[in-house]
């Protein structure tokens, strides 16, 4: 194998139902710094049926090209389909990179094409770089979290790697961005589909867990009553964000227990974690100091809370709540 | 019908902590269990079993106290065993070992494949689906339910993010289960008796059906450059300021971080 003959980083645009999924524009934007580094070109490969608009997003989220495969057979995500898309699209392209998002569509796909090809792949990475080698650095979580490992691909293309949703940076949106759609033909071989979809079925999934949360507003005793309790599901409401609470709150009664945070409830580790009227006891901190970002607000300046918190305020939760949703609620509006 | 399922030994990550002066992991008395969505995925056998009289093998990669994962799948129900261990599968990232159970499973008869769809001490995912490719077989990821149709022809659900899929397949296929599928059932007295009357076949490098280059530390694409702990948190800035104040600095720092 000649490295040099790899060139360019690929992300999988992946789309449900002609809906492209927000881990892709994360993934293009990415993949905009790995490229400005090697000096290369940023391609998204589009799989799918009918999806006319989707080529332009892509170009407007940062995609130099896109390649697309329009295709009946790609409809609905299958994964031999998809992999003899990609498998071909990557064998006459030849990638240097190829990303993945971290979904099911993404964690099924990926392992498949890294076998097909014989390359290596690393799981849901949430970090990306390039080495002073031109290498790709692909650094992702182990043992539940606690460990961080730092993994390379030399002397094998491309380098592969599915991507956790909702850790890159997309770019904003810019319509005036130009880049080249190519139209790919895919030979399938039918023979090999042997898995057929019968049928998709969409849920409510109902019960909400808050451990796939991306935004947590959490209260603790500090919040008092169940009334102020609405304040925090408004503020919820304005950031996308689910409710949690502290074991205080839940065996109050004022919250169910599936919402409890903390040794005895669930680890979460959201994007933002707003620890609310929240002391901070070891319990709760087991359960949440893994968060990206933790701002807090407790009334005492000594709560143990303000020893994880990226951002600590002393003051009154019930105050200061309303006021941030009525100043978000303002921005949204703009 | 002929059932393999693939299954690991993993230390049970919710057990493991944190050295908070060196920032290292303090793995010992960490106990070994067998994974959990692999655990999941023997049930889903053993149900099988039950119902229409399959033949389950487990086989699991490992050091020689791996076989403590075998012991309790014989336990709960499973009629054969086989520990793949030699020095050649050491230092194996997903792809060489994928390649070791492949080579082991072409020397075997199956109808169904089962690994769980992922193990907690790498959460990777890729085993299963890699395997799969290896033998040229269909693969169904996530899978929640597994309901047989006819003699060879099964009714899958897969979990998705949205709901779930129902799809159909026909053996030979590999399947990777979640935990959450069912509850596995507790190992039986007389089971464990058994299970240790039974024989762990051992196989080596040199008793399998693939090419050792493609094996162990040779036959893995990735390395890891460095671990490290995560390393303990360190505390953020304490305002003491006006509501107004306070809710301007908060909007500021998520803006800053992207969040809104």
């Amino acid at each position: 194998m000649n490295k040099t003959d790899f060139k360019n980083v690929y992300v999988f645009a992946e789309q449900r139902e002609g809906v492209i999924q927000p881990v892709a524009l994360e993934l293009i934007g990415k993949a905009n710094d790995l490229a400005k580094e090697l000096g290369e070109k940023v391609v998204a490969v589009l799989a799918g049926y009918k999806m006319d608009a989707l080529a332009q997003t892509l170009i407007e989220y940062g995609a130099d090209e896109v390649i697309k495969i329009d295709h009946p057979n790609l409809e609905h995500y299958l994964t031999e389909q998809y992999a003899q898309a990609i498998d071909q699209v990557i064998k006459h392209f030849r990638p240097s990179i190829v990303l993945f998002g971290a979904t099911t569509i993404g964690r099924d796909l990926a392992p498949r094409l890294s076998a097909r090809m014989s390359t290596g792949l690393t799981a849901d990475c949430t970090k990306l770089e390039i080495s002073e080698n031109k290498e790709l650095m692909m650094t992702r979580p182990a043992f539940g979290g606690n460990l961080m490992a730092t993994i390379m691909c030399t002397e094998h293309r491309p380098q592969m790697s599915t991507v956790r949703p909702g850790v890159m940076q997309k770019l904003t949106p810019d319509s005036s961005r130009k880049g080249v759609i190519t139209p790919f033909e895919v030979q399938f071989d039918e023979s090999k589909f042997k898995v057929k979809l019968v049928e998709i079925v969409k849920e409510d999934k109902g019960k909400i867990d808050i451990s796939e949360a991306k935004i947590l507003v959490s209260g603790g005793r500090g919040v008092g009553c169940k009334e102020n309790f609405e304040n925090l599901r408004q503020l919820a409401a304005q950031l996308g964000a689910e409710v949690s609470a502290s074991r205080a709150v839940v065996d109050s009664g004022i919250m169910p227990h599936d919402r409890q945070v903390g040794q005895t409830g669930k680890t979460v580790r959201p994007n933002l974690y707003l620890a609310l009227g929240i002391s901070g006891a070891i319990q709760h901190l087991a359960g949440m100091e893994e968060s990206d970002f933790i701002v807090a607000i407790n009334k005492d300046k000594f709560a143990p809370i303000f020893q994880v918190a990226d951002v600590g305020i002393v003051g009154d939760v019930n105050k200061i709540v309303p006021l941030l949703t009525q100043r978000l609620e303002g921005m949204m509006k703009k | 019908m002929e059932i393999v399922v693939c299954i690991k030994q993993v230390p049970d990550t919710t057990e493991i902590k944190i050295n908070p002066v060196t920032g290292t992991l303090i793995r010992d008395g960490v106990p070994s269990i067998m994974n959990p969505d692999d655990k999941g995925g023997l049930e889903m056998a053993l149900r099988m079993k039950d119902e229409y009289g399959a033949h389950v093998t487990v086989i699991t990669m490992g050091p020689p106290q791996a076989d403590l994962v075998l012991r309790e799948a014989l336990a709960m129900g499973a009629d054969d065993a086989i520990l793949l261990t030699d020095r050649k599968f050491a230092g194996a990232d997903t792809l060489a070992t994928s390649n070791a159970l492949a080579g082991a499973l072409r020397t075997l008869k199956w109808d169904l494949i089962i690994t769980g769809r992922q193990a907690i001490d790498g959460d990777t995912a890729q085993v299963g689906p890699q395997i799969a490719e290896h033998l040229g077989i269909p693969q169904i990821s996530y899978v929640a339910n597994l309901a047989r149709k006819s003699e060879n022809e099964f009714l899958v659900k897969k979990e998705t993010e949205e709901g779930y899929q129902m799809l159909e397949v026909s053996a030979p296929c590999l399947l990777t289960v979640l935990a959450s599928a069912n509850k596995a059932r507790y190992m039986s007295v007389p089971g464990i008796v058994d299970a240790y009357n039974k024989e762990v076949q051992l196989w080596s490098a040199a008793m399998i059906d693939v090419d050792e280059t493609k094996l162990g530390l040779k036959g893995s694409p990735t390395k890891v450059l460095k671990a490290f702990a995560k390393g303990m948190k360190q505390a953020g800035q304490v305002y003491e300021v006006e509501p107004e104040e306070a809710v301007g600095l908060i909007i500021s720092k998520l803006q800053e971080k992207f969040i809104i």
